[in-house]
């Protein structure tokens, strides 16, 4: 039903809408061939090189092609869980890092022998602690802030992860800059014995990060497809008015905080899987507003966007490595910032609904009149 | 978009033939007795209510009592405290003093939500909608008041989200076939023109199965002919066994509607009766004549 609400045109919209109606009109075994088709795709992407001419193109150079995907897919997780936050409830969050050093830290307290814990733990089985711990982190900054909206929400949020960023530098236990090391990689072996999350290839890690996004992404469409959606969405329309029918703001809104925290949380646990050495300095705000920019890029309320634009802000920087700029001859992995930011208005310039645009788009970036939520 | 929207003849004469039992909002609301007359037992009770708002006082000891099954007006000129009574009966403003009891229990002080759940539903003077929802689901978020599916049943859609989901959307779609707006279900409330969106709040507060129902200024900025719709859809609501609170300025309306009226001024009571009754009231037509009230 909600599908075949077609966007009617603002600039660019038209076509997307057209698209997407047209898949949604299409009967059901043509649209699970179509996702098959792209999952199948996506699982392939790693050998994206051996396309003629295109492959070549678009593989990066400065950073081998499925380390770039790994990052693409700890990226993508974020952005769909930051997107539960801002594009579904409406609660601009600017602190999301926070959670991802929630989950990053807490395996690694768990698994590294740094730790002071001492456990040593499998990566594996810190994985259930760190998505709890993350979860009842973002429960520990949801209750608090239930009140607040909009830029009040932001600044509080964005007070919570300089407060983990500061704490995690700060305390012995955490060992700020020193770090943690030999955190484990995920189990498996390979059919000749060695280590199927190696370190010499991402190619594996690529592939668990993308089997978890397609089991996160099924139970963010479940959850919006259901009154848990309909009553986030209400509290981003009219959180006043969605009470008065019987919402219950504050259980919804703890709620998008925590499964926004979750996902956050695994894409920390990914992350320090994968890299078995983590700091800090990872953790720092660039991070959360590059989260934030591109769930808003690829188009905030929905699925495909904030998979789109999770790809894309870990993408650009790294298709940039290596690549040197014709007057200064230095890497333009150093401009990325600029070059992000201008690729960013001129997006907002000519799709200000987003790459993939919502009809469920983000309110809470227009509202200006109901900042601080009547007491 | 806020053009009226005028429904056809033909549209009004399927609803008028309609039998009353269709998608009725079932609920507490069965037990009600005859739909009209003063005989029905107390459903609300406003006592000697009081809100103040620092120094303005905006409701000043009101008291009236609605009845099960009747259709109540409260009218008043600008700023008479209509509204500030609704909001206080819903929640969003907590007296300053004074009882406000629902089906014999005090209400004061629950939250918002508790309060639909209990059975009270309103419209809003100026639509909030959620407007980038679908009609459907505008109407669903009313009906999932009474739901019970957890985050987590949603989650791996367990049986009993199933269950609901689907018992909820056929209710939604009785319910917008029930106010007339069937056809826009997948619309987005946005794309509504301003009669079809009074309507949908309408068909919204309904599903919260509600035992009274609060509609404020429901015909505001309508031309007589959707006046006259309203007034049809009104009294079918009524034949459902909800108990209707009327907010009305147009008072061809309201004494068309209403079996009982209060009338407020500067937030008190000055009349209470039956149309009949409160149109010869001369404090009534003083208040409306802008005549000084200490000359009444």
């Amino acid at each position: 039903m909600s599908s075949t609400a077609a966007t009617p045109g603002k600039n660019g919209r038209r076509l997307n809408g057209n698209l997407r109606g047209w898949f949604a009109r299409q009967p059901v075994w043509v649209r699970i061939v179509g996702v098959l088709a792209v999952i199948a795709l996506a699982y392939l992407l790693p050998y994206t090189a051996e396309i003629p001419l295109i492959g070549p193109q678009i593989v990066t150079e400065g950073i081998d092609w499925p380390s770039a995907l790994f990052n693409m897919s700890y990226y993508v997780l974020l952005a769909l869980g930051l997107n539960v936050v801002v594009g579904y409830a409406g609660l601009l969050d600017l602190g999301y890092v926070g959670f991802f050093a929630v989950g990053a830290y807490t395996v690694a307290l768990l698994t590294s022998p740094d730790s002071r814990l001492g456990t040593e733990w499998p990566w594996l089985a810190a994985v259930p602690f760190a998505i709890a711990v993350a979860m009842i982190s973002g429960l520990i900054l949801g209750w608090p802030t239930l009140r607040l909206r909009g830029d009040y929400l932001a600044i509080v949020t964005l007070g919570f992860a300089e407060i983990i960023r500061i704490v995690a530098q700060s305390t012995e236990t955490l060992r700020g800059d020193r770090g943690f090391t030999d955190i484990p990689h995920p189990p498996g072996q390979q059919t000749d014995g060695s280590a199927l999350f190696g370190v010499r290839d991402a190619t594996p890690y690529y592939w668990l990060g993308l089997t978890v996004i397609i089991l996160v992404v099924l139970g963010v469409r479940n959850l919006d497809r259901s009154r848990v959606g309909r009553s986030w969405l209400a509290i981003r329309e009219d959180e006043e008015a969605a009470e008065i029918m019987g919402v219950r703001t504050i259980k919804y809104k703890l709620w998008a905080f925590a499964i926004g925290a979750c996902i956050g949380g695994l894409g920390g646990v990914m992350f320090a899987g994968q890299q078995g050495f983590m700091n800090s300095g990872t953790f720092v705000l660039q991070f959360s507003i590059l989260v934030l920019a591109g769930v808003v890029m690829g188009g905030s309320g929905n699925i495909p966007g904030a998979i789109l634009g999770g790809a894309l802000i870990s993408y650009i920087p790294d298709r940039l490595r290596g690549i040197q700029d014709p007057i200064f001859h230095t890497d333009l992995f150093g401009f990325r910032f600029a070059i992000f930011g201008a690729v960013i208005i001129l997006i907002m310039i000519f799709r200000p609904q987003g790459l993939i645009p919502s009809r469920r788009r983000a309110m809470e970036l227009k509202d200006r009149e109901k900042e601080a939520a009547p007491s | 978009m806020s053009e009226p929207h005028i429904e056809s003849p033909q549209e009004m004469d399927d609803a008028n033939a309609r039998p009353v039992d269709a998608p009725a909002p079932t609920g507490p609301a069965e037990s009600a007795p005859a739909p009209t007359g003063p005989a029905g037992d107390a459903l609300l009770e406003m006592q000697n209510v009081t809100l103040r708002f620092g120094g303005v006082v905006a409701l000043n000891d009101v008291s009236f009592v609605l009845r099960k099954g009747e259709i109540f007006g409260l009218i008043g000129p600008n700023g008479a405290g209509k509204t500030t009574c609704f909001n206080a009966m819903t929640g969003v403003y907590r007296p300053t003093s004074g009882a406000i009891r629902f089906q014999g229990r005090s209400i004061v002080g629950r939250k918002k939500h508790q309060i639909t759940r209990g059975g009270i539903a309103r419209t809003f003077q100026n639509v909030r909608l959620f407007p980038e929802m679908t009609a459907l689901e505008n109407v669903m978020v009313g009906a999932d008041a009474h739901h019970k599916t957890s985050v987590i049943a949603a989650l791996f859609r367990l049986p009993r989200f199933w269950h609901e989901e689907h018992e909820g959307r056929r209710r939604s779609l009785e319910l917008l076939e029930f106010v007339g707006i069937g056809k826009r279900a997948g619309d987005v409330a946005r794309n509504l023109s301003y009669g079809e969106q009074r309507r949908l709040e309408i068909a919204r507060a309904l599903a919260t199965n509600p035992t009274l129902l609060c509609l404020d200024e429901p015909a505001a900025g309508f031309n007589p002919a959707e006046k006259e719709d309203l007034l049809q859809l009104i009294r079918r609501i009524r034949d459902t066994g909800v108990t209707i609170l009327l907010i009305e300025h147009d008072m061809r309306l309201v004494m068309n509607v209403t079996d009982r009226i209060v009338v407020l001024e500067f937030g008190k009571k000055i009349a209470e009766g039956t149309p009949a009754q409160v149109r010869d009231d001369p404090k009534v037509i003083a208040a409306y004549l802008g005549v000084p009230s200490d000359a009444a």
